[in-house]
């Protein structure tokens, strides 16, 4: 029987001894989903922004797709980009395969589609509040857009956090495309995949604990600093 | 003064939603001073009148003319909504706001912002989120943000309903205010003493056409249609 | 703008990759614990780091067909052979062997712990039709696995329920085997660091059939030019060296020898 209780005072054996790989590790993991997560804020606030005021003949079809992206199956995604930035493939020049850059590419295509739909849900909701005042006081394309991303920035902010959560969970893509190599793709969820591999239970779980307690602490402290969750009146 | 919109020629200007008519079609004339009081029964389309004239409703068939074009013309007017819209952001910045978009210089914006705060009575409250106002207060934001621009005519969809005495009593003293300082209103309201003490013309609509366009002091004392008379009487009209 | 993205990744990319190998290597190979010893030497004596993709064979050759790394060292001789005649790898060179293990439940209900030869306990298992997981996935230790079968006169094609195919690398497999209590065929690494190893038992071993030969293949530069040929030939080198040797043959994994060294040095090749 596996015991989950090893698994935490091996967690917390690594954590009180700074473990050099662990940091390493932690740290990457940080730096790839975060950086996918800015990449992919960039393109899908403003998409999203664009389907809440925008009445175009595939709108529809655009939104429900996006929908139908948030369940995409990292595998997939991983496979494609692998296929694209492989030396055989149309990307192969760029010499992307398993480095971090190719792990972010991957995790910018699996949450886009999330981050992109749970922002259209709250500006399609702003939208419907502001249309007439925005439409009488004759604003521009643009002053609309950055209006409606600015007074839903909390909703926004809620929008970029499921997007972290489902980067820095992730496993299946990054594992395909970054490889999982030591010192250089390695990250929190394929090192638990490889332990799990091996047998060596108790460090996998040590490694989730790690994880899930990192993922907590920075949603805490996005929503401490974005005060997302003081008095709920806006 | 007077504005440089008007004359507005209104010919035989319709707005529709899902192919049913909500006004129209009207023929109207409206001179460029005073006050203007649409009046008429529930769902006589005082409201689709309004954002028709304003241009937020489509107009499907006849021509609105101002004496400008109509961008310019839109430029110049401002709209208040029945249900005030606040945008999620201080007092400060609702105010500040169509300023802003119009990029007018950010000494002008505070130096506006102050004064119109002052004139609304909200100068305490600058920094307080807007949604969290009372229903009286948010009007008063509201109408100091369509006022900011300086606007030469300006939209009023029941500014006083489901306010209490003393709310409306405050923006009717601005409205009269801005009136008297050569600001062209176009207000709907069901209150007939409130029309009866802000209009300077009146506008009777009823089932989405325009029955009697008057002078208030003519249109209160003789009404020249039977609706208008069963109307003022307190008759239901069908 | 997308222009300007590329740069910055491929500028981002390419400060990570000074001086690197990149060498696929099977599964079985990275859970020997052997890579950890080598590779800092291999740091310390050329100055060079590799970096291990740790895949099945199928997808370390697949991965060298690509030019996706500069190397593959993996187990699996006719495979390998392919892969070179096909211009894939200049030449393939045999750096030494491990062996395949059978593992089963410990009361061995098939009782192939008496068995002669590989086949005769294989041959028992199916006899029993005592459970079995296999890798399949086209890996080394699963073509290994599918070779033993054809030895024994037999075809997994045919097989009941007690033969599970999982698809899966062989610490996944290793963890089915132990949750069902099953027979199954792994490499000796991989079953010495496995740690959940429950009612398992290590039940044969010792059949030179079983012996893995391992091999390196640089990727051809002339099929993918932007491979660090270079590099890869100092990597063989020192892989074929007499360091090399004392490091592989000295070897230990809870006291047990793993590999034996068996690299012919130059003109062999």
């Amino acid at each position: 029987m596996i015991d989950l209780w090893d698994g935490v005072v091996q967690a917390l054996r690594l954590v009180a001894g700074l473990d050099a790989t662990l940091t390493d590790i932690a740290l990457r993991s940080l730096q790839v989903t975060l950086s996918a997560l800015g990449i992919a804020c960039l393109i899908a606030f403003p998409l999203a922004a664009l389907l809440a005021v925008r009445r175009f003949r595939w709108r529809r079809t655009v939104i429900a797709v996006l929908n139908a992206l948030m369940g995409l199956p990292p595998v997939v995604v991983g496979l494609v980009v692998y296929v694209l930035l492989s030396r055989s493939g149309p990307f192969g020049v760029l010499g992307l395969l398993f480095t971090p850059t190719a792990m972010i590419i991957a995790q910018v295509i699996i949450i886009v589609p999330l981050i992109a739909s749970i922002a259209h849900q709250s500006l399609r909701d702003l939208w419907h509040d502001y249309h007439d005042l925005l439409i009488s006081m004759n604003v521009t394309q643009g002053q609309k857009l950055r209006t409606l991303m600015w007074d839903a920035r909390r909703a926004l902010l809620t929008a970029a956090l499921a997007g972290f959560g489902r980067g820095i969970g992730e496993v299946g893509a990054i594992m395909i495309v970054g490889g999982n190599i030591d010192n250089a793709t390695r990250v929190m969820t394929t090192a638990i995949a490889l332990e799990t591999g091996r047998g060596d239970f108790a460090l996998a779980l040590a490694l989730g604990f790690i994880l899930i307690v990192m993922t907590v602490a920075i949603n805490l402290a996005v929503h401490t600093l974005g005060r997302t969750e003081r008095e709920g009146r806006w | 003064m007077v504005s440089a919109l008007f004359p507005l020629i209104v010919t035989r200007a319709e707005t529709r939603r899902g192919g049913k008519v909500l006004v129209g079609p009207v023929d109207l004339t409206l001179e460029g001073a005073g006050c203007t009081v649409v009046i008429g029964p529930n769902g006589a389309g005082k409201t689709s009148l309004l954002r028709l004239l304003h241009g937020i409703a489509r107009c499907h068939a006849g021509r609105i003319e101002w004496q400008v074009d109509a961008a310019a013309a839109r430029r110049a007017q401002s709209f208040v909504f029945q249900r005030p819209v606040m945008l999620r952001r201080s007092v400060a910045q609702n105010l500040a706001y169509p300023l802003a978009i119009r990029h007018t210089p950010r000494a002008e914006i505070a130096a506006r912002v102050a004064r119109w705060a002052e004139a609304v009575g909200l100068t305490a409250m600058l920094d307080r989120p807007a949604p969290v106002l009372s229903g009286g207060e948010q009007q008063k934001l509201a109408l100091a943000r369509a006022l900011i621009t300086e606007p030469e005519l300006v939209f009023l969809d029941e500014p006083c309903a489901s306010l209490d005495g003393r709310a409306t009593r405050e923006i009717e003293a601005i409205l009269t205010r801005v009136a008297a300082a050569g600001t062209r209103l176009i207000l709907t309201t069901h209150d007939m003493g409130q029309a009866r003490r802000l209009a300077d013309h009146v506008v009777f609509l009823h089932a989405g056409r325009v029955f009697e366009t008057a002078s208030a002091a003519r249109f209160f004392d003789a009404p020249a249609t039977p609706e208008a008379r069963a109307f003022l009487k307190g008759d239901i009209v069908e | 703008m997308i222009r300007l993205l590329l740069a910055v990744l491929v500028v981002w990319s390419s400060a990570a990759s000074a001086e690197t190998l990149r060498m696929a290597v099977t599964t079985s190979f990275h859970n020997s614990g052997l890579a950890d010893v080598l590779l800092p030497e291999i740091a310390d004596d050329l100055g060079l780091e590799v970096q291990l993709l740790v895949v099945g064979t199928g997808q370390a050759l697949r991965l060298g067909e690509a030019g996706d790394v500069d190397a593959i060292l993996v187990h699996s001789r006719g495979a390998e052979e392919a892969f070179v005649a096909a211009g894939y790898g200049t030449h393939r060179r045999e750096i030494m062997y491990n062996d395949f293990v059978l593992i089963g439940p410990q009361d061995d209900p098939a009782a192939i712990a008496e068995s002669e030869t590989a086949t005769e306990a294989l041959t028992r298992i199916a006899e029993a039709q005592a459970i079995f997981v296999s890798r399949g996935d086209d890996s080394g230790t699963h073509l290994k696995e599918l070779a033993l079968w054809a030895d024994a006169g037999r075809d997994p094609a045919g097989f009941g329920r007690w033969y599970n195919a999982v698809g899966a690398g062989m610490g996944a497999a290793l963890n089915t085997a132990s949750g069902l209590n099953a027979y199954i065929l792994s490499d000796r690494a991989s079953w010495l660091s496995f740690g959940n190893r429950g009612d398992l038992a290590l039940l044969f071993a010792g059949d030179p059939v079983l012996f893995n030969q391992y091999a390196y293949l640089p990727v051809n530069p002339e099929r993918h030019p932007h491979v660090a040929a270079d590099l890869a030939r100092a990597l063989e080198d020192w892989l074929v060296s007499d360091r090399a040797r004392d490091l592989i043959d000295g070897y230990r994994m809870e006291g047990e020898q793993l590999f034996v060294f068996n690299a012919q040095s130059e003109g062999d090749t």
